[in-house]
């Protein structure tokens, strides 16, 4: 089929470079993709570089809108055309308007991959705003490296990671998880001793568990004071696992750090509720678990477990009401499902935050070129609905978020029971994991590097410093 | 830690000062009211640290008046009006929370926010008021609060409740509480005493007491002085683990045989259609799928026309569910599957087929987000069967169900005209049709059963789990593995098939995880069925070669 193709075209287009025997394949190129779509751009190529400096900018959006995780990804979706309106009401960008151009990977992980690759090559969007899971990021992260995309990721996640072709907007384990934990041990939160890691099994909730585990341990927590499980995507049958927190708790002092991820969260606070686990005693923290999740559950018995976020929408800021109000309006507008009781989240305002800063960055650059954009977004400065100017790291490419710990009241709602004084700075590879803690993130000169332990232009630093 | 300086006299002292302080408390003197109402106002204060205060003061007063304000503020339902005098908002309904005062709110009244750490210090303040009740059931369950959580400030109305107390359960309990203050106490025996007393309670809860009490501190120096209380401790300890060995059998055996039950009413269904008539049902999943959307329907329609009796919405759904998948069942017969009987392969993929087209059809009139199914208030909660092992309502009525929906099968087959003519046809087509029993029809009203079972099982399982379009996908498997464990075409293979999955799996669970369990048990059905490919239970005779 391949080798097809690539004859036929050959006839036509001397030369393309896309074209190559089953002998040749290792590097991990796009023999039939890219040789579809190569013709396509090579047909309209005279006519291309006016078209793309002055027809609407294509915003890819790639979120799973069915399967397991379309729970937490809908909204994604939905929040990101709400914000692409919002801007092209106010003129749009460069004086072009935003076009979304949106897609379906079915909470598919390889097929992220695919539809970014569809994204970047067929649609040829200039930025993409997506995925939730980190496997679904990891799995588009070649895609977009191979083909200088741009990618703005909107939710918390393990850190570990530092991409030149992604801006994180969501938290890294400093930014959630650690203040979470740290929290849960101090009196006010209950003072806990012992701890349960529990998670959906995929590479977020391991990830983030070696690092809280290493963290523990240097706060004097022994290996036998820790109980680490992991279900997997879609698990609906928690019995088991609450009775044996139950149990491990009959030790002493327990807190939950929960990283289950999608749709089993449901049957997962059902079975607590009903065996009759009240906050108080044994309090769940959920680094997945917000107010749009909490709106299929009926939240009662679940009155005081605890969510880390950087963002609530309890939160009373002038900033956060405009925020509510704009989402509320575009929800009623749109007719779209469950109406007046669609709620706003935190990688939601994640998501709002990223495409304000890629439009300013744009804005700035005076172009979509990938190369120029990157380099704008970076010190990019936003007013966010939590009622903090945040800042884009231009090193690692995460923001400086502040950070939250709200309990679950009836209503389904959080109330704040702790926050950081301001934003905090990410910190992609984290300092209580040995391996991590020598590795840095910075993609200014003189390291252009996520994932080194000195920087690329060596003898430059060393002169610099001098 | 709890103070160690107590002693008897400084005790009675304060015995006396609690029974004057009653005493007066019940005369009502205006300087006594004065600062109930200004604590009881105080308990709007947004200061933590005041907050705090007042609770521990309320609480140490003992006057009982003061519960309706504590209870509130515990249920979120204590308010603030603009002057700062508190009221409490029962659904709509505002009234003073000082006894007797006669107050209007002035102003918007806003609500006393309480969190966790508060929470934690109203449940003792709120059961050391309550221990003086005079109703039985509210003391018992103050004295279980107590017990559960001791605390310091309870220790004088405790003492005091322990005289008086005549109930013998509440008396435990009370005791209990007690003990765990005196753990920390200076007196060797008095230590030992509560040792003992903890020992005698069997909860598991004071696992971490007593590993403390035998263990030594870093310094390499016992944390229990006293050998004689050590080795009590010891002797609790080794009863706790052999308690808590006990609650891990009984409960994943309860545990196991709610995921049989699960998975009974998941598969019998398919033990019908699979088992009996050998059609390869790849489309049986989306039959319980369409049960959870009628439960889901039936919901709806009773949030519209019956919002009072919402309750009662999944009796209505049982037979909704049935009928629906039921007519779809027969509908699929009729069209597709009946021009393939005897075409194995070629029924997978028109049932596969059809699965994918259910599923869609499905998104597009539901959409492709999972739809909230609640439960029913009567299916919230548990009932408590050991310390540690509480059978959850959800659960228990799975079982029962699932037990019913069993007897209505055997029923069917064994009891009605239609279930002597499917066995007739199913032993041999051609000997039943010479007979003169329309083969056609029985195949027909045969799938229509069958499927009309799967749609029962999809009501139970929207209870448990989350209802999609995809909730069929998750069960399609477990459920042929329990036929092809059970052997196919016996309705008590399915059964033993079905509960010795759900009990082996949840009994490797502990051990080997969710995720590797799972692997395990199909490895094992692997090897299983490569050494007795027919099954646990195999058909008998010329019947068997008929398949």
């Amino acid at each position: 089929m391949t080798k097809a193709l690539c004859a036929t075209f050959a006839l036509a287009l001397a030369g393309l470079p896309g074209c190559k025997g089953p002998g040749d394949a290792p590097p991990p190129a796009e023999p039939a993709a890219s040789a579809s779509a190569a013709p396509v751009a090579a047909a309209e190529a005279p006519a291309a570089p006016k078209a793309k400096e002055t027809g609407p900018i294509k915003v890819g959006i790639l979120h799973s809108l069915s399967g397991t995780m379309a729970i937490s990804e809908t909204s994604l979706k939905d929040v990101a055309l709400m914000t692409i309106e919002e801007i092209n009401k106010a003129g749009g960008v460069l004086g072009r308007q935003l076009e979304p151009v949106v897609v379906d990977p079915a909470s598919n992980w390889p097929l992220f991959a695919e539809k970014a690759r569809e994204l970047i090559q067929k649609d040829s969007v200039s930025v993409v705003f997506g995925c939730w899971t980190s496997v679904s990021r990891k799995s588009v992260l070649p895609v977009f490296e191979e083909l200088n995309g741009l990618l703005f990721y909107p939710v918390q996640y393990e850190g570990e990671e530092s991409s030149f072709n992604v801006f994180y907007t969501g938290a890294a384990p400093n930014q959630q998880a650690i203040p979470a934990v740290e929290y849960l041990m101090s009196a006010k939160g209950g003072g806990a001793k012992r701890w349960v890691l529990l998670g959906t099994d995929y590479v977020y909730p391991r990830t983030t568990n070696k690092i809280l585990r290493y963290f523990l341990h240097s706060k004097g927590v022994a290996d036998d004071a820790i109980m680490e499980k992991y279900t997997p995507f879609g698990h609906a049958d928690y019995q088991t696992i609450v009775a044996d927190i139950k149990k491990f708790a009959a030790s002493g002092p327990t807190a939950v750090v929960s990283t289950i991820n999608g749709d089993s969260n449901v049957p997962f606070y059902k079975e607590l509720g009903n065996q009759g686990i009240k906050a108080s005693d044994i309090p769940v923290v959920a680094f997945s678990v917000g107010e749009e999740e909490l709106r299929g559950i009926d939240t009662k018995p679940l009155v005081g477990q605890l969510a880390a976020w950087n963002y609530f929408m309890s939160i009373d800021t002038p900033e956060n009401k405009a925020f509510i109000a704009e989402w509320k309006a575009y929800v009623k507008e749109k007719n779209l499902p469950d109406g007046d009781k669609r709620v706003t989240n935190d990688p939601m305002e994640a998501t709002w935050l990223g495409m304000h800063m890629w439009a300013q960055a744009v804005e700035q650059a005076g172009t979509t070129d990938v190369d120029a954009v990157r380099q704008a977004v970076g010190g990019q400065h936003v007013k966010s609905p939590s009622g903090f100017d945040i800042e884009m790291d231009a090193k690692n490419h995460h923001l400086h978020k502040p950070v939250f710990i709200g309990e679950v009241k009836a209503d389904g709602q959080f109330q704040v029971v702790w926050k950081t004084d301001g934003p905090i700075v990410a910190a992609p590879w984290s300092p209580f994991v040995p391996d991590s803690a020598k590795k840095v993130a910075d993609w200014t000169f003189p390291w252009v590097c996520g994932n080194c332990t000195e920087g690329k232009y060596k003898s430059a630093s060393a002169t610099a410093s001098l | 830690m709890r103070s160690p300086t107590r002693n008897r006299s400084w005790l009675l002292a304060a015995l006396f000062a609690f029974v004057a302080l009653a005493w007066v408390g019940r005369s009502r003197p205006a300087w006594a009211d004065d600062t109930l109402a200004s604590d009881i106002d105080h308990l709007g204060s947004t200061d933590p640290v005041a907050l705090h205060d007042t609770v521990d003061h309320l609480a140490k007063a003992g006057d009982a008046r003061a519960l309706p304000a504590l209870q509130a503020l515990d249920d979120g339902k204590l308010k603030m009006d603009t002057a700062g005098h508190a009221f409490i908002d029962d659904n709509g309904s505002v009234k003073s929370a000082v006894p007797g005062a006669n107050r209007a709110p002035v102003g918007a009244l806003t609500a006393v926010e309480v969190d966790n750490s508060m929470r934690r210090e109203l449940g003792p303040a709120l059961a050391a008021l309550r221990l003086s009740a005079p109703e039985k059931d509210v003391r018992l369950a103050a004295a279980q609060e107590l017990a559960g959580h001791p605390s310091d400030d309870a220790t004088v109305l405790l003492r005091t409740a322990e005289k008086n107390e005549k109930d013998p359960d509440v008396h435990a309990e009370i005791v209990l509480a007690l003990a765990q203050v005196d753990l920390a106490s200076n007196d060797a025996n008095r230590r030992l005493a509560a040792v003992v007393a903890l020992q005698q309670s069997g909860d598991i809860s004071f696992k971490g007491d007593m590993e403390r009490l035998t263990t030594k501190d870093p310094q390499g120096e016992f944390n229990e002085p006293d050998p004689r209380v050590r080795q009590a401790a010891a002797a609790t300890l080794k009863a706790i683990e052999n308690k808590i060995a006990l609650i891990s059998v009984v409960g994943n055996l309860f545990y196991g045989i709610s995921l049989g039950s699960v998975l009974l009413l998941a598969a019998l269904g398919l033990a019908i259609t699979f088992g009996l008539m050998r059609v390869i049902n790849m489309a049986h999943g989306e039959m319980l799928m369409l049960g959870a959307y009628a439960t889901f329907s039936v919901q709806n329609f009773f949030a519209a026309h019956f919002p009072n009796h919402m309750n009662w919405y999944l009796v209505a759904a049982v037979p909704a569910a049935f009928l629906l998948s039921f007519a779809v069942g027969v509908l699929l017969e009729r069209t597709i599957i009946q021009r393939l009987y005897g075409r194995p392969l070629e029924t997978l993929l028109a049932t596969w087929g059809i699965s994918l087209i259910l599923i869609q059809t499905v998104r597009v009139i539901y959409g492709a987000q999972n739809v909230a199914v609640a439960n029913p208030d009567w299916l919230s909660g548990g009932w408590q069967l050991l310390p540690g092992v509480v059978l959850t309502y959800s659960r228990l009525v799975v079982i029962v169900f699932s037990a019913a929906v069993l007897l209505f099968t055997w029923f069917v087959m064994n009891r009605t005209k239609l279930g002597l003519e499917l066995r007739a046809v199913v032993q041999n087509r051609e000997m039943a049709a010479a007979i003169g029993i329309a083969t056609r029809r029985v195949d027909m009203w045969t799938f229509g059963i069958g499927s009309g079972i799967a749609g029962l099982g999809g009501v139970a399982l929207s209870q448990l789990g989350n209802v999609g379009p995809e909730l069929g996908q998750n069960y399609i498997v477990d459920s042929f593995m329990v036929v092809v464990l059970g052997g196919v075409g016996k309705m008590a293979g399915t059964v033993v098939g079905a509960m010795g999955l759900g009990i082996a799996n949840k009994f490797l669970e502990p051990f080997a995880g969710a995720v590797l369990g799972k692997i395990f048990i199909l490895g094992f059905i692997i090897l299983f069925v490569q050494k007795r490919p027919q099954g646990l239970f195999a058909l008998k005779g010329r019947f068997a070669e008929v398949g």
